[in-house]
C-alpha cells in the first residue's frame, strides 16, 4: 500500500521535450513508472524516450489514459498547461516548475479543486512510492520500500533525510515533496491524512521548515486525528528573521512561523521533534518500537 | 520582493484613481520651491522616501507653511541616512485637515490559502500595533472578487456612512485590481484618511512579487533593500543572504541552506554569508557563485550538496575550474551526496580538496578551520 501513487499510475508528461522533461521522464522510467505520454509545444518530435509525444492533453488522454500528470512546463504558461489538465479530467498533477506567480496558483488551486484534480507542488520534486511509481525529479537511488511516510516542504533536504533513513534500514511507504511556495496545492494536512488512511504506514516523518504556519496547523490537526507516531525537523531554526532563505516558503514576517513556535507546537502534540536532520533515523526508530 | 516607494505606489493609486492629496516628488531644494509654485499649495508635508516604516518618529516626516521652511527640511532629509537606507527624494504634498485615519489592506493569507482584506478604524500606526481585536478580516475568493455585501460590511465595520460609505467600497475595488492586476502580495493604505467627509490615501505601501515581473518589466528596477551583493546574486538566480559572520556556506536548495545553517550554529561557527544555488545543472553557475562567495571574503568555506537535479560532478566540475582560475585564500570543505557523488569526490580529490559524507562530522571540520588563527 501506498498513498497517492502506485503501479498503476500512468504518468502524463507535460514540456516533455524540454530539457528537464527530457531528463526527468528517463528518470521516471527508470524508477520503474509507466510514463505513458508526453506533450509538446513542438511539432515535430514523434517520441521522447520512448514516450509517444502530442501536440496537447486531450489527444493524450484519448490515446494512452494516463491518471497522473507531471508539469515541466515553464512558469508563465504553466496556469494554462494545469487548467488543460484538469479540464481533461486527470486526477493527480504534480508540478515541478519553480516561480509561478502566487495569483496564478490561486487560480490554479480552486480551478483544480472544482475539476476534482489534486495538485502537488508547485515548485517541489514530486512523489515517489519505493517499488511503484514516481511522478517528479526526486533521485532514484535514495528510496527503500517500507513503512514509513515522508512529508516534506523541501527539495534536497528530502533528499537528504530519505536517503540516511534508507541506509538506517528503515524503507518508505511514499515520500510526498509538497514544495516551497506560499500556495501549495496539497499541505501537511492533506499529507498527513492521507497516511494516517493508508495501512502500510506505521510512522510519518514531517520536514518543515521556518515561515507560514503550515507546521502549527500540522500540529493541530496531529492531536485532533492522527495516532501513527510522527516525526519532525523544522529547517531554518538559527535563520535571522526577515531574510529570505531562498524562496518564499522561508520568510519569517511578524514575529508568526518562527522554529519555535513549531517546535513547540509540534511537541506538544506528541511529535518527536529533531533539531538536526541526522537525529531523525533514530527517532523513527525510537517511534516504531513504542 | 519588489517594495515600492510611497510615491512608486500611489503612481499605481492614481492610475486607477484612488484619491490622493496633491503632490509630486523632489530630489532637491530647488525642485521644492518649483513644486511649490506650481501645484502643491501651503501648508506642506515633506515625505522622506525611503522603503523601511516609522518614518513619523524618525523624523523623516516634516511640516512647512513657507517654502523656505519646505526648502530648508527637504535638503536636511535628502541625502540623509534613515535606519539602513540613503533617502534620494522626498515626496511634497498639501497637508490635509485629518478627521479620522483608517487602515486597509490586501494581502495574501497562506494558511487559507486565500486574498485576506484587513482594515480598523484605527489607523495612522503600523498594523503591527494594533490590537487583534481592532481588526477585522475578509476572505477574499479570487473568482468572485470582493463582494458588495463585503464592502457593506467594511463601511460599517469602519463607521462610515453617505458618500464615505461609497468611496471606501470603490477604493476597495481599486486594491482588488490592484493586487491581481499588478501581481502585488500587499497593497495597503495606512492611513487612508477621511478629510473634510472624504477619503484620501495618504500613504501607500505595495509589494510585487518577484515571479510576476516578467509580466511587468516597468517594475523590474525597482528593487531596493538588497546589499550590493545580494543585488549581483540576485541578478544570477541565485539565493543569497549576509549574516555578518566568516563562515561561508554555498547549498543547494532552501531546506538543506537552513539545516547548514542549523548544525554551523549548533556547532559554534559563525555563519558568514549563505548562498541557494538552487537547482542547476551547469557547472558555470556553479562557478559564478563560486566567485560570488568568494568577494564576500569569507575565512572558510563549507559546500554542502545533496545532488538530485543539482549532481555532485556539476558542482566538482563548477568548483575546480573557478578555484583553478582564480587560486582562493581561504579554505574549502565540502560535503557532498546523492548523484554522481563518486564522480563529484574523485573532481575535488584530483586538486586536493578533502570531502566528507557525514554533516555533523564536515561541521565540526568548519568550525575548527574557523577558529585557527
Amino acid at each position: 500500500m501506498s498513498v497517492l501513487v502506485d503501479a498503476s499510475t500512468r504518468v502524463l508528461v507535460l514540456g516533455i521535450t524540454g530539457h528537464q522533461g527530457t531528463i526527468h521522464t528517463r528518470g521516471m522510467k527508470a524508477f520503474g513508472t509507466q510514463v505513458v505520454a508526453g506533450t509538446s509545444m513542438r511539432s515535430g518530435v514523434p517520441e521522447v524516450e520512448g514516450v509517444p509525444v502530442f501536440a496537447n492533453v486531450e489527444e493524450a488522454v484519448e490515446k494512452t489514459h494516463p491518471n497522473a500528470a507531471c508539469l515541466f512546463v515553464p512558469a508563465p504558461y504553466a496556469k494554462d498547461a494545469l487548467f488543460e489538465v484538469a479540464d481533461a479530467g486527470i486526477p493527480l498533477a504534480v508540478i515541478i516548475t519553480e516561480h509561478i506567480p502566487f495569483h496564478d496558483m490561486l487560480d490554479m488551486l480552486y480551478y483544480a479543486k472544482e475539476k476534482g484534480t489534486r495538485i502537488i507542488g508547485p515548485n517541489c520534486p514530486g512523489i515517489a512510492t519505493p517499488g511503484g511509481a514516481k511522478v517528479g525529479i526526486l533521485p532514484n537511488v535514495i528510496f527503500h520500500p517500507g513503512n514509513v511516510g515522508v512529508v516534506s516542504r523541501s527539495g534536497t533536504l528530502t533528499y537528504e533525510i530519505v536517503n540516511s533513513l534508507s541506509e538506517n534500514k528503515i524503507g518508505q511507504t511514499t515520500c510526498i515533496g509538497l514544495g516551497g511556495d506560499p500556495v501549495p496545492g496539497t499541505t501537511f494536512l492533506d499529507a498527513l491524512e492521507k497516511f494516517e488512511a493508508d495501512p502500510a504506514t506505521k510512522a510519518i516523518v514531517m520536514v518543515g521548515e521556518i515561515g507560514g504556519v503550515a507546521e502549527e496547523e500540522a500540529a493541530a490537526f496531529i492531536t485532533a486525528h492522527v495516532r501513527k507516531p510522527v516525526v519532525a525537523y523544522i529547517a531554518g531554526q538559527s535563520a535571522p528573521p526577515g531574510k529570505r532563505m531562498g524562496h518564499a516558503g522561508a520568510i519569517i514576517t511578524r514575529g508568526k512561523g518562527t522554529a519555535e513556535s513549531k517546535v513547540q507546537a509540534l511537541s506538544k502534540a506528541g511529535v518527536r521533534v529533531a533539531r538536526f536532520p541526522y537525529e531523525i533515523p533514530g527517532l523513527v526508530q525510537e517511534a516504531l518500537r513504542a | 520582493m519588489v517594495k515600492l516607494l510611497e510615491w512608486q505606489g500611489k503612481e499605481i493609486f492614481r492610475n486607477y484613481g484612488i484619491p490622493l492629496p496633491k503632490g509630486a516628488v523632489a530630489r532637491s531644494g530647488d525642485d521644492v520651491v518649483k513644486v511649490l509654485g506650481s501645484h502643491v499649495s501651503l501648508p506642506c508635508v515633506i515625505k522622506a522616501q525611503v522603503r523601511v516604516g516609522g518614518r513619523g518618529k524618525g523624523g523623516a516626516l516634516r511640516f512647512a507653511s513657507t517654502p523656505e521652511e519646505a526648502r530648508k527640511a527637504a535638503e536636511e532629509i535628502l541625502g540623509s541616512r534613515f535606519k539602513d537606507e540613503t533617502v534620494k527624494e522626498v515626496l511634497i504634498e498639501q497637508k490635509l485637515p485629518i478627521d479620522r485615519e483608517i487602515y486597509l489592506s490586501l494581502t495574501l493569507d497562506r494558511s487559507k490559502r486565500l486574498p485576506i482584506l484587513m482594515g480598523s478604524a484605527e489607523g495612522g500606526v503600523e498594523i503591527e500595533n494594533v490590537p487583534d481585536e481592532k481588526i477585522f478580516k475578509l476572505w477574499i475568493h479570487p473568482f468572485a472578487g470582493v463582494l458588495d455585501y463585503q464592502k457593506r460590511q467594511v463601511a460599517k465595520l469602519l463607521g462610515l456612512s453617505g458618500d464615505a460609505a461609497k468611496e471606501v467600497a470603490f477604493i476597495i475595488d481599486m486594491l482588488w485590481k490592484i493586487f491581481q492586476g499588478e501581481d502585488a502580495e500587499l497593497v495597503e493604505i495606512n492611513p487612508l484618511v477621511v478629510s473634510a467627509g472624504h477619503l484620501v490615501a495618504l500613504d501607500s505601501k505595495v509589494i510585487i512579487e518577484d515571479d510576476a515581473v516578467f509580466r511587468h518589466p516597468q517594475y523590474e528596477h525597482l528593487q531596493g533593500d538588497l546589499t550590493d551583493l545580494e543585488e549581483k546574486a540576485h541578478e544570477k538566480g541565485i539565493a543569497f543572504v549576509e549574516m555578518g559572520g566568516d563562515v561561508g556556506v554555498i547549498a543547494n536548495g532552501a531546506g538543506l541552506t537552513m539545516a547548514t545553517l542549523d548544525v554551523l550554529l549548533e556547532n559554534g561557527g559563525k555563519p558568514g554569508v549563505f548562498l541557494d544555488l538552487g537547482g542547476t545543472d551547469d557547472p558555470k553557475k556553479v562557478a559564478e557563485a563560486f566567485l560570488l562567495m568568494s568577494e564576500a571574503k569569507p575565512k572558510v568555506v563549507f559546500i554542502n550538496i545533496f545532488g538530485g537535479v543539482t549532481r555532485c560532478d556539476t558542482v566538482a566540475n563548477g568548483l575546480v575550474s573557478e578555484i583553478k582560475r582564480n587560486p582562493p585564500n581561504f579554505g574549502i570543505i565540502t560535503r557532498i551526496r546523492g548523484n554522481n557523488e563518486r564522480e563529484g569526490k574523485e573532481i575535488l580529490n584530483g586538486i586536493g580538496i578533502g570531502s566528507y559524507s557525514d554533516l555533523a562530522e564536515a561541521v565540526r571540520q568548519v568550525v575548527a578551520m574557523e577558529v585557527k588563527p
